[in-house]
C-alpha cells in the first residue's frame, strides 16, 4: 500500500482532477433537480388535480364499466376497504424486498469495498457482476421455486440477486475515486489502513454508495413483486394476479397505487440520505 | 525587531538521497543523492522548476514514501513513516468536503484517538481570523480561508516540524501575499521549523532563511543561498533592488542548472 501509494504521487494531481471529476453529478443527476418555489410545487399539484379529476370526469361521463378502468374515487374507496385484506400481503412483500435488500445490499457493498482494493480482482470479477446486473433474475425465480417451494425464500434470493450486484456495481465506482492527497493526508497524521477506510474512502465513495443503494433497492422492489406474480399465495404481486383473474379491477388498481407509494418513498428515502450524507459534492 | 539566529543545529537530515519510481512508460529518476539539512527553527525553502522532484523530496521528509536510496532522519531517528513530530500542510488546502471547518480541524485528534484540543483550536482560529467559520463547508470558504484553515489543522496538534508542499501555489496573488505574511508571522511566533517547498523565487526569498534550489529531474540541490534579510519583512521589501537582485541571481542559477550541464551544476 505504501509502495503503490508512493510510486503514484508525482502524477496525482493530475490523476486526482481525474478521478474527482467521475460522476460528480451522480447525486444531482438522480434529484429531483433543483429546489422547488412554491409556484412550481402548486403547479405539479394542479395537473395532479387535473388528471385525476378528468379521469374521474370522463369516466363517469362516458359510462365505463369498472372492470374496464374503474373510476379514480372507486379506488381509493377499494383501498380503505380493502386494505384489512391487502395489509397481510404489504407485510409480505416489504418483509422480502427488506431481507433481500439487505443481504443483497450488504455482500454488494464489502464485495466493493474489498475487490476494488485489489486491481486485479477487480479486474477479473467485474465481467461477472456486469452479468449478474444485466441478467434479469425474475428469470431464475422459476427454478428458485423449484428448489425452494412457494414460500418467502426464492423471492428473498432473487430480490439479493437483483439488488446486490446494481450496490456493488455503483459502491465500486465511488470507490475506484481515490484522492491520493486526501490519503496521504489522513495518512501524516499518522492513521491506520482501517481509519484511512472509515474516514477517508467510505465518505469519499457515499455520493456513490447512496446511488447504488437506491437503484438497487428499486431493483429489489421490482423484482419482489415479479417473484410474488410467478407464484405462491403471498405479497402484492400476487394480489395483482388474483385481482385481476376475478376482475376486481379497484382492488387491483389500489394495489398498483400501494406499489407506486412504496417505490416513492424508496427514492424519498435516499434522496434525503444523499443529501444528509453527500451534499458535499451536489 | 532582530531575530535570534536559528541555531546551527539539524532538526532534520536528508543523507545521500535517492528516489527512483516506476510509471507505466519505465522508471523515473526523481531524487539523486540528495544531501540536505533542515536546522532546528529554521524557515527553508525548497525551490525549483516543476517536475524537479521537490514535492517528492518533501513527501519522504514527512515519511509518506521512501526512498530507495539514502535515509532521511529527524533527530536520530530514521523517518520510514509518518512521524507525530512532523505535520504536512498540501496543495490546494486538502480540506475534507464532507466535514466542516471545526471537524476537519479535528481530523488529526480523531485519529489519534484523542479529545480535540479546543482552547488551542480557538486561539489558531483565532489567530487566522477564522473564528465563527466552525460550521462552515469548504467549499463555502474562499481558497484563502480554507488554507488557512488547514494551517490551523496542522498546529493544532502542535508538532515542531512543519513540511509545506507548495501550499499558496493556487491562490491569487494577493491572497498569496497576505498567506506570505501570516506564515511568517506565525513562524516567528512559534519557531517552528519549517521546510517550506514553492517554485516561485520571490515566495522562498521572502520567506527564507535559507533557499535550497534544486535542478530539474534528477533532483539535486544545486545551491544553497542564505537570506539574510532582517524580520518582519514587509510585502513591499519585494520591490527593492537588492531583493530583486537577489532573484536575479537565484534565476540564473535555476537556467543554468537546466542546461546539458546540469550535471557539473552541484555544489
Amino acid at each position: 500500500m505504501d509502495k503503490v501509494l508512493g510510486d503514484k504521487i508525482p502524477e496525482f494531481n493530475k490523476k486526482e482532477r481525474e478521478g474527482g471529476g467521475v460522476g460528480l453529478s451522480s447525486m444531482s443527476a438522480l434529484g429531483l433537480g433543483d429546489h422547488r418555489t412554491k409556484f412550481e410545487a402548486l403547479i405539479i399539484a394542479l395537473i395532479a388535480v387535473v388528471i385525476i379529476g378528468g379521469t374521474e370526469l370522463i369516466l363517469e361521463l362516458r359510462g365505463t364499466p369498472q372492470y374496464v378502468f374503474p373510476r379514480p374515487s372507486l379506488i381509493l374507496t377499494a383501498l380503505f376497504t380493502e386494505w384489512p385484506f391487502i395489509w397481510p400481503h404489504f407485510v409480505t412483500t416489504m418483509y422480502e424486498l427488506l431481507v433481500g435488500f439487505a443481504i443483497g445490499g450488504s455482500i454488494g457493498f464489502v464485495l466493493a469495498a474489498v475487490i476494488t482494493q485489489f486491481p486485479f480482482v477487480e479486474k477479473v470479477v467485474t465481467p461477472y457482476i456486469l452479468l449478474l446486473v444485466t441478467t434479469p433474475m425474475l428469470a431464475l425465480v422459476p427454478l428458485l421455486i423449484l428448489k425452494y417451494g412457494f414460500g418467502s425464500e426464492p423471492r428473498i434470493i432473487a430480490v439479493a440477486l437483483a439488488s446486490g450486484p446494481m450496490v456493488m456495481i455503483n459502491s465500486a465506482t465511488g470507490f475506484r475515486r481515490v484522492d491520493l492527497a486526501k490519503i496521504a493526508l489522513a495518512r501524516s497524521f499518522g492513521a491506520s489502513t482501517l481509519q484511512i477506510f472509515t474516514k477517508i474512502r467510505i465518505p469519499m465513495a457515499m455520493p456513490m454508495i447512496i446511488v447504488g443503494l437506491m437503484v438497487g433497492s428499486i431493483f429489489g422492489l421490482l423484482t419482489t413483486v415479479g417473484a410474488e406474480m410467478v407464484g405462491g399465495a403471498e405479497g402484492l404481486g400476487n394480489r395483482l394476479t388474483y385481482y385481476s383473474a376475478l376482475i376486481r379491477m379497484p382492488q387491483f388498481f389500489a394495489i398498483i397505487l400501494i406499489l407506486a407509494i412504496i417505490g416513492i418513498s424508496i427514492y424519498v428515502f435516499f434522496f434525503w440520505l444523499g443529501k444528509k450524507w453527500a451534499s458535499w459534492e451536489a | 525587531m532582530p531575530r535570534v539566529a536559528a541555531s546551527a543545529r539539524p532538526k532534520m537530515v536528508v543523507d545521500r538521497a535517492t528516489k527512483y519510481y516506476e510509471t507505466r512508460s519505465g522508471s523515473v529518476h526523481a531524487l539523486d543523492n540528495v544531501s540536505l539539512e533542515v536546522r532546528e527553527g529554521e524557515f527553508l525553502c525548497i525551490l525549483g522548476p516543476s517536475g524537479c522532484g521537490k514535492s517528492t523530496l518533501l513527501w519522504s521528509m514527512a515519511g509518506l514514501h521512501d526512498v530507495s536510496g539514502g535515509e532521511i532522519r529527524l533527530g536520530s531517528e530514521k523517518i520510514t513513516k509518518p512521524h507525530p513530530e512532523i505535520a504536512m500542510i498540501f496543495q490546494d488546502a486538502n480540506l475534507l468536503p464532507w466535514r466542516n471547518l471545526f471537524q476537519n480541524i479535528a481530523l488529526p485528534f480523531e485519529i489519534k484517538h484523542k479529545r480535540p484540543d479546543q482552547a488551542r483550536i480557538s486561539q489558531l482560529l483565532e489567530r487566522v481570523n477564522l473564528n465563527g467559520f466552525e460550521s462552515k463547508y469548504p467549499r463555502e470558504l474562499s481558497g484563502g480561508m480554507q488554507q488557512r484553515a488547514s494551517i490551523v489543522r496542522s498546529l493544532a496538534v502542535d508538532p515542531s516540524v512543519l513540511l509545506m508542499d507548495e501550499p499558496f501555489g493556487a491562490l491569487d496573488a494577493f491572497t498569496r501575499d497576505e498567506m506570505n505574511l501570516l506564515i511568517q508571522e506565525i513562524w516567528m511566533e512559534t519557531r517552528k521549523t519549517i521546510a517550506f517547498v514553492t517554485h516561485s523565487i520571490t515566495e522562498a526569498i521572502f520567506l527564507a532563511d535559507r533557499v535550497a534550489v534544486m535542478s530539474a529531474r534528477p533532483g539535486r540541490i544545486v545551491a544553497i543561498y542564505q537570506i539574510d534579510i532582517p524580520r518582519p519583512r514587509p510585502v513591499e521589501i519585494q520591490t527593492r533592488p537588492d531583493f530583486i537582485e537577489r532573484v536575479l541571481t537565484i534565476k540564473s542559477r535555476i537556467e543554468h542548472g537546466r542546461g546539458p550541464a546540469a550535471g557539473l551544476a552541484i555544489t
